[in-house]
């Protein structure tokens, strides 16, 4: 039923955006002053990060022994099984920006609530790279 | 440290790790918000690209309703130039699609399936952060 599936997708953003503002996470300045080891260093990202991760580690394990998610008929997982040239490359540019600014594609979203031009301009872009990577990599 | 705020860290992290584990278990989806949002413009069925929209106009909706109980706790950045945040979008939109995925599809959902592949991305992207916000404070001087 599609729109089950539709709902869910709705309410699992909701709390994912509640959490990233409940983890002052929206507030790039928490982000680069996470990235700062060597001046105003501030932890909270790992916290973060690592309770995400004690609830996700356990939920896909039990998660994933099933014949099928509730709402569809299968499991969408990532495929590609090897380090290669693209990923080390994407995400080395993708920390560039992300310490440049202190957005990274969640927060941006989420962060549009403080009626502040930064999430509008960083998402405008992140669009074009987007766009960008179609023409240039798989064109 | 610098306004170090463990508990809320917590709490929003559990909110985070809850929503993906639900992502995955209701519509079998990796909640990676990079290729959710990337592939909400090449979608092929319009199924396909509706629960995408879904969801980040969840994500806004959660910001929202953040700022709506909470407000006052978060104060929006100003004075930082709008041009260094507009390179940034374009190196984060790029840089995701090319290495398939950000913080949240490697970091919180990766990371969880104990993938490899993630695992490098994370400290990929982690240590270009870190010498990024380097030479942008320590070198250059800006936002600091």
């Amino acid at each position: 039923m599609k729109v089950k599936q539709h709902i869910a997708a709705l309410m699992t953003g909701i709390l994912f955006g509640f959490g990233l503002g409940v983890a002052q996470m929206i507030d790039p300045n928490k982000i680069q002053n996470f990235l700062d080891i060597s001046g105003a260093w501030d932890a909270s990202l790992m916290l973060v990060l690592g309770a995400a991760l004690s609830v996700s580690f356990f939920a896909v394990r039990t998660i994933l022994t099933q014949q099928s998610p509730r709402f569809a008929t299968r499991f969408s997982l990532p495929t590609k099984p090897n380090v290669d040239r693209s990923l080390l490359i994407g995400a080395t540019l993708f920390g560039v920006g992300w310490g440049l600014a202190g957005y990274c594609p969640g927060p941006g979203f989420a962060a549009l609530a403080l009626s502040s031009w930064e999430p509008v301009v960083f998402l405008l872009t992140m669009t074009a790279g987007f766009i960008l990577h179609r023409f240039i990599v798989r064109p | 440290m610098n306004n170090f705020t463990p508990w809320a860290a917590l709490m929003g992290g559990l909110f985070i790790g809850v929503s993906a584990s639900l992502l995955l278990w209701l519509n079998g989806k990796i909640a990676g918000i990079s290729g959710i949002a990337n592939g909400a413009i090449w979608a092929k069925t319009s199924g396909d690209r509706l629960w995408r929209i879904l969801f980040v106009v969840g994500l806004i909706i959660g910001g929202l309703i953040y700022v709506a109980l909470f407000p006052y706790t978060i104060q929006a950045r100003s004075g930082y130039p709008l041009g260094l945040v507009g390179a940034a979008g374009l190196l984060v939109g790029f840089g995701t699609a090319l290495g398939s995925g950000c913080t949240s599809g490697h970091g919180v959902c990766g990371l969880g399936r104990l993938s490899f592949r993630s695992l490098a991305a994370t400290l990929t992207f982690l240590g270009a952060g870190i010498v990024t916000v380097f030479v942008l404070r320590h070198v250059l001087g800006v936002g600091v």
